[in-house]
């Protein structure tokens, strides 16, 4: 900074000149009519080049003496100033938008459908979360071949050759019937490969397509799905299948659903048991004579959800499993029944179409 | 199998209580309920009448009868009736005015025919006993006139129709079921089996077992003088028909009434019909039968065959022959109740698509000590209600069997349930089903049957193996109803279950370490999600095509899709293979959404194909099963087996986006079956390649290979296809025109690894639009990747923002005009360096494609 000064230099800063800068500003301030005119008024005024601002930089070149009061001076006119145009400013940014964000106003209700719409099928994210369910518990998600030997599919599960199962009414015979290959009629050969394939201890579960011959209906289809799931370790029991199918059951239909077994018969597990599922709108009530009647569960309280029962030894033996040392169990639920009553599904047939008015509403996740 | 309650009452002193309550206990042991059907509840008001006199109508269509019946009021009275099966005298069942009939039905005093009918005289089927009947119902004539008929005739009665699981045989019959009802209300159980059957006197018919293997237990019995007008009694008929079975004739009728009673199968020979001994053995090369069912049967060697002299005159356990049949004239009758081989009866049935009353229980296990108490039983029956005399003597063929036993600790029950029983408890259990149990280990447990049972038996090595092992054995005899129980865990499931499968706890097991989902489930999952927030909707096809589809698809003689596994029993003859392509199933689907008005469809599967490669095995081998398979005889069933990859596939029609309010939509097209495939990628985390190329079902000028880059050879590696249709393949599937689709192998798309963090650079970006002459022919793809390869490192990005052809660039030619974003981690880059690195591209392309910068 120079210690000369120029007196001509220093005009602005004489008091009346301050003034008159000050009012000219507020005058224009007060004039302008938008945002646009304000914004000009504050170039014109407060800018770089305005008559305030080179007083403002003169203020350094006055006797020291003289630099406090013009400093003085021209800070007022400036907070003045800075005032107006605040005030001015919000006032004009309540009218704009008052009146112009008004004018702007569109209908926000009109479509905008351009992009089409995709959605998965409840089938395979219904698969998923059972999945994830099980990965919750610890298990891995194991998969195997959709035609199969008849070894993994009957023989080693303890389905002996003159099974009914194994009759061309029933499965889906490939090539020829001495093959030794079929469609999988169930997930239950994914427990063989996983237990000729890991090492113990085994927790898997299976999802995936199977078939039969059965005719396509509101309830049937040769194409269906099932989840299957296996255990196998050291002292295993059925409480420890109950506690995991129970645990099972609440996430997937909410808490305090629990299940129940009835004895039955499959030859890959003994004992066996027919799984039941608490049914999850009345949650057993409509069983009770007197109480209003369930569409879900046709009153019986209870909805035949799948098979399970411990691993039968033999088929341990057959995958080279001590039976000796270790138990395991074993589960299995068709995917398409699940569907039928988590949603109300009433026609398999709707499944298989692929009607994309069936799929959509499923979205990305069941 | 049905069950009358009141038969059920007969052998088991049930408490006082609803068929439900029965039924619910019955299901906890494993018998499920599958309905209640309840009979006569609704039936009032009908009692036993005489007829003293009727006055034939004449001038109807057919024959009505003005009757005066006696119904044990003051006076007799006036019914019309239209039935002619009975005289004066005749002993009938007649609806009262005020009376109700099954369904509901009320009867009234009305007038008819010009008479007043106060009442109506009722046939079988009008009483809710038979399907129909062609007259009313006679009662025998010493019937009380008055007396109630239902309580007379036992019409009310509740049967319960249970669902049988395929090894519990021995509940196929009233004596099964009622011992299950009896353990599972903890009273007394009455075997209608244990009366004490004849057994002296000699053969009644020579007979012998010529194959061991076939049956074990052969018994003949005999009648003669049996009346063969003599009718079923009516509370005979009334059971047969509750438990579902027709009536047909007195002997015959008895033969079904003691299967169900007891579970054992008979079969009545009429004994004229016989010539020389009767033997039990497999059928011989071209021997024949013609069954009841007027079917001439061609019988397979290993048939199991009742014969004589004559040859087979019966096929065990399945169906009667149609010479020796009981004819209404037959008079001495030879019943057969014999113990034959599960697996046999199992094979015949399923050989000669026969399924019978008597095959079913021989599947699934009958009680090798029924046959004598059972035949016993039905001559009985023969001697009672047909007049019948016992002839002497008994035929009692049979193979020395040395019963099954099964050596188990006793805690062993528990440790499966993973609940403790009481030592008593189990024993007790056991002895409740009928096995004998004694202390400690039997020096030979595990015996075999005389013929294969319902379970493969254990012997040897297999029996060592799962014999459970433990303190405090005891040793358990199952008795020969039960040849279900072969194994430790069978007797734990019988203790299990009688002591209530409710009383299991629920215990969630340790939970162990996984792994998660696989790379590959979660790349399978993010692809669907994928194409679905894309626009696509998920279907899944049946796997299944035709050779229609393999025309349809254009797909020329030595395509390898061609190449399908076929399906001996396919659900359509039209749809044979399994399908080697996703296409033909989308295909149908995108007509099937078409033709219900929805134009505008984009669907995706993701799905196995079934590729069978030429040179494999025709059969995978069956391996044993009392081992683990060796890796050699593994392998040798994954060789027979069809390679079976995962593919994703999509087809799309009509607006991708849509038109509206806003303006013009946009058809699918090619690009778009493109941008899923690179969608697809882009979920996979890998860089796809498109390059033309002509494969069928595309069009030869709109179809793009796709292809990624092997990690180790850097080589290209063909993962799909994708594009517009072929015109043709449009017409044949009846698709909307330009129909486009995409298939790859999602099998063969793996990432590198885990994506690599870039580096962020915070500098200015400096930008540089370059517009390229080309020929039209040359495929863009090439003259951005030389502008990339030339550009060097300092390219950040490169965009095409136009495409032109016209006057302007000359015929034959387009222009290409793209933005190259260049920056620098490190420094802001001179107006000189972005220059350098934009004529360094140029001149690459230059040199690859012979580009031509324009204005240049």
């Amino acid at each position: 900074m120079s210690n000369t000064y120029d007196p001509v230099e220093v005009t602005p800063l004489h008091a009346d000149e301050v003034a008159r800068a000050q009012a000219d500003a507020l005058a224009a301030i007060a004039a302008a009519r938008d945002l646009d005119d304000l914004k000009q008024a504050r170039l014109t005024h407060v800018g770089d080049r305005s008559p305030i601002a080179l007083a403002n930089r003169e203020i350094g070149a006055l006797p020291p003496a003289a630099r406090a009061e013009a400093g003085k001076r021209i800070g007022a006119a400036r907070k003045a100033i800075g005032e107006a145009l605040a005030t001015r400013q919000a006032e004009l940014e309540a009218e704009r938008d008052a009146r112009v964000l008004i004018e702007e106003t569109v209908d926000v209700t009109l479509p905008w459908d351009r992009a089409p719409r995709g959605a998965r099928h409840p089938l395979t994210t219904l698969q998923e979360r059972i999945a994830d369910a099980f990965v919750a518990m610890g298990y891995e998600v194991a998969e195997g071949p959709e035609l199969e030997g008849e070894w993994f599919n009957f023989d080693a599960l303890n389905i002996a050759p003159d099974h009914p199962a194994r009759s061309d009414h029933d499965t889906f015979f490939v090539e020829s019937v001495d093959s030794g290959k079929v469609l999988r009629t169930q997930t239950s050969p994914v427990q063989i490969r996983a237990l000729l394939s890991r090492p113990l201890p085994v927790y898997v579960v299976s999802p995936g397509k199977t078939f039969r011959t059965d005719e396509l209906d509101a309830t049937h289809t040769p194409v269906f799905h099932q989840v299957e799931g296996l255990a196998v370790d050291k002292g295993l029991t059925m409480a420890h299948l109950k506690g995991t199918l129970d645990r099972f059951a609440e996430v997937m239909f909410g808490a305090g659903i629990t299940t129940r077994f009835r004895p039955h018969y499959f030859p890959f597990t003994e004992p066996s048991a027919e799984l039941d599922l608490r049914c999850f709108v009345c949650r057993g009530s409509s069983a009770v004579p007197g109480n209003p009647p369930c569409r879900t569960c046709k009153s019986e309280g209870w909805i035949e959800w799948g098979g399970c029962g411990m691993v039968n030894p033999r088929v341990l033996l057959a995958c080279g499993v001590d039976p000796a040392v270790y138990s395991g169990f074993a589960f299995g639920m068709g995917v398409e029944r699940t569907l039928m009553f988590r949603h109300n599904a009433e026609d398999m047939r709707d499944m298989v179409e692929g009607d994309i008015r069936f799929t959509l509403p499923f979205g990305m996740e069941v | 199998m049905k069950v009358p309650l009141s038969w059920l009452r007969e052998y088991v002193d049930l408490p006082p209580v609803t068929a439900q309550e029965v039924a619910d206990r019955l299901t906890a042991a494993g018998l499920k309920l599958e309905a209640i059907h309840s009979h006569g509840h609704e039936i009032k008001n009908v009692v036993v009448g005489r007829v003293l006199e009727f006055e034939e109508l004449a001038g109807f269509k057919k024959p009505i009868r003005h009757c005066k019946v006696e119904v044990g009021e003051a006076t007799p009275r006036e019914i019309v009736c239209g039935a002619t099966n009975f005289s004066e005298g005749a002993v009938v069942p007649v609806a009262l005015p005020g009376a109700v009939l099954p369904g509901g039905f009320e009867i009234g005093s009305r007038k008819t025919y010009g008479r007043l009918s106060d009442g109506m005289i009722c046939s079988e089927a009008e009483l809710g006993i038979a399907e129909s009947s062609p007259g009313i119902l006679l009662l025998p004539q010493d019937t009380p006139i008055g007396a109630d008929v239902v309580e007379l005739l036992g019409l009310r009665d509740d049967v319960l129709e249970l669902e049988v699981a395929t090894d519990r045989g021995y509940a196929l019959s009233i004596r099964g079921v009622a011992r299950e009802a009896a353990i599972a209300f903890g009273v007394p159980f009455r075997d209608p089996a244990a009366s004490e059957a004849e057994s002296g006197g000699g053969e009644s018919w020579p007979a012998a077992i010529a194959d061991p293997t076939a049956c074990d237990r052969f018994v003949l019995r005999s009648v003669t003088g049996f009346d063969p007008a003599a009718e079923s009694p009516l509370w005979m008929r009334v059971r047969l028909a509750r438990a579902g079975m027709r009536s047909v004739s007195l002997a015959v009728d008895i033969t079904n009434y003691v299967m169900l009673e007891l579970g054992q199968p008979l079969h009545a020979f009429d004994r004229s019909r016989l010539s020389g001994p009767i033997v039990v053995r497999r059928a011989r090369p071209g021997e024949t039968l013609e069954t009841l069912d007027h079917v001439v049967r061609t019988l397979h060697d290993e048939d199991i065959l009742i014969t004589d002299d004559s040859g087979p005159i019966s096929m065990a356990g399945t169906m009667g022959g149609l010479h020796t049949e009981i004819s209404e004239t037959s008079t001495d009758i030879v019943i057969e109740a014999a113990h034959f081989s599960a697996t046999g009866i199992a094979r015949e049935s399923r050989r000669h698509n026969l399924v019978s009353e008597a095959s079913k229980r021989f599947e699934r296990g009958v009680d090798r000590e029924l046959p004598l108490a059972a035949s016993w039983r039905a001559v009985q029956l023969l001697v009672e209600l047909g007049g019948a005399v016992a002839g002497p003597g008994v035929t009692h063929a049979q193979v020395e069997v040395s019963p099954v036993r099964i050596t188990i600790p006793a805690d062993h029950p528990s440790r499966v349930a993973g609940v403790t029983y009481e030592r008593e408890s189990v024993i007790r259990r056991l002895e409740q089903i009928g096995c004998v149990v004694t202390e400690g280990a039997a020096p030979a447990a595990t015996a075999g049957h005389g013929v294969a049972a319902t379970g493969v038996l254990a012997s040897g090595d297999l029996a060592d193996r799962l014999a459970v092992h433990g303190d405090d054995l005891i040793t358990v005899t199952p008795p020969t109803w039960r040849p279900d129980l072969t194994d430790p865990n069978d007797l734990a499931e019988e203790v299990i279950r009688l002591e209530g499968y409710d009383l299991i706890p629920s215990v969630l097991p340790p939970a162990p370490a996984g792994g998660g989902l696989t790379e590959a489930q979660r790349l399978r999952r993010r692809v669907g999600g994928a194409l679905a927030h894309a626009g696509y909707v998920e279907v899944l096809a049946y796997p299944f095509m035709g050779p229609r589809d393999l025309d349809n698809l254009l797909l020329p003689e030595q395509d390898p899709r061609r190449r399908a596994t076929r399906l001996v029993n396919p659900l359509s003859e039209d749809e044979p293979y399994m399908r080697t392509t996703l296409l033909p199933g989308l295909l149908k689907i995108l007509v099937r959404n078409v033709g219900r008005g929805f134009a505008d469809v984009a669907l995706f599967e993701s799905g196995l194909v079934y590729r069978p490669e030429p040179q494999a095995p025709a059969t995978a081998p069956v391996l044993p099963v009392d081992r683990r398979p060796t890796e050699e005889e593994l392998a040798a069933i994954e060789t027979a087996l069809p390679r079976q990859p995962l593919r994703v596939a999509v087809v799309l029609a009509g607006e991708f986006e849509r038109s509206g309010w806003w303006g013009e939509g946009r058809q699918a097209s090619w690009a778009d079956a493109i941008e899923a495939a690179r969608t697809v990628a882009r979920a996979a985390g890998v860089e796809l390649g498109v390059r033309a190329d002509q494969h069928e079902p595309w069009h030869p000028g709109r179809c793009a290979a796709l292809t990624v880059t092997d990690a180790e050879t850097g080589e290209p590696v063909l993962v799909g296809h994708a594009g517009e249709l072929h015109p043709r393949v449009v017409e044949a599937y009846g698709l909307p025109p330009r129909t486009c689709a995409m298939e790859l192998e999602l099998s063969l798309l793996s990432p590198d690894g885990p994506a690599q963090t870039p580096a962020v650079s915070a500098y200015p970006v400096a930008t540089q639009d370059v517009a390229l002459t080309v020929a039209a022919s040359t495929p863009v793809a090439e003259v951005e990747a030389a502008l990339r390869a030339g550009a060097g490192e300092l390219l950040e990005s490169i965009r095409l923002f136009d495409v032109y052809t016209g006057p302007q660039v000359g015929e034959g030619n387009k222009s290409l005009a793209y933005t190259l974003r260049f920056r620098a981690p490190d420094r802001t880059l001179t107006v000189e360096e972005t220059t350098a690195a934009r004529d360094a591209a140029v001149a690459l392309a230059a040199e690859r494609t012979g580009a031509q910068l324009r204005g240049a």
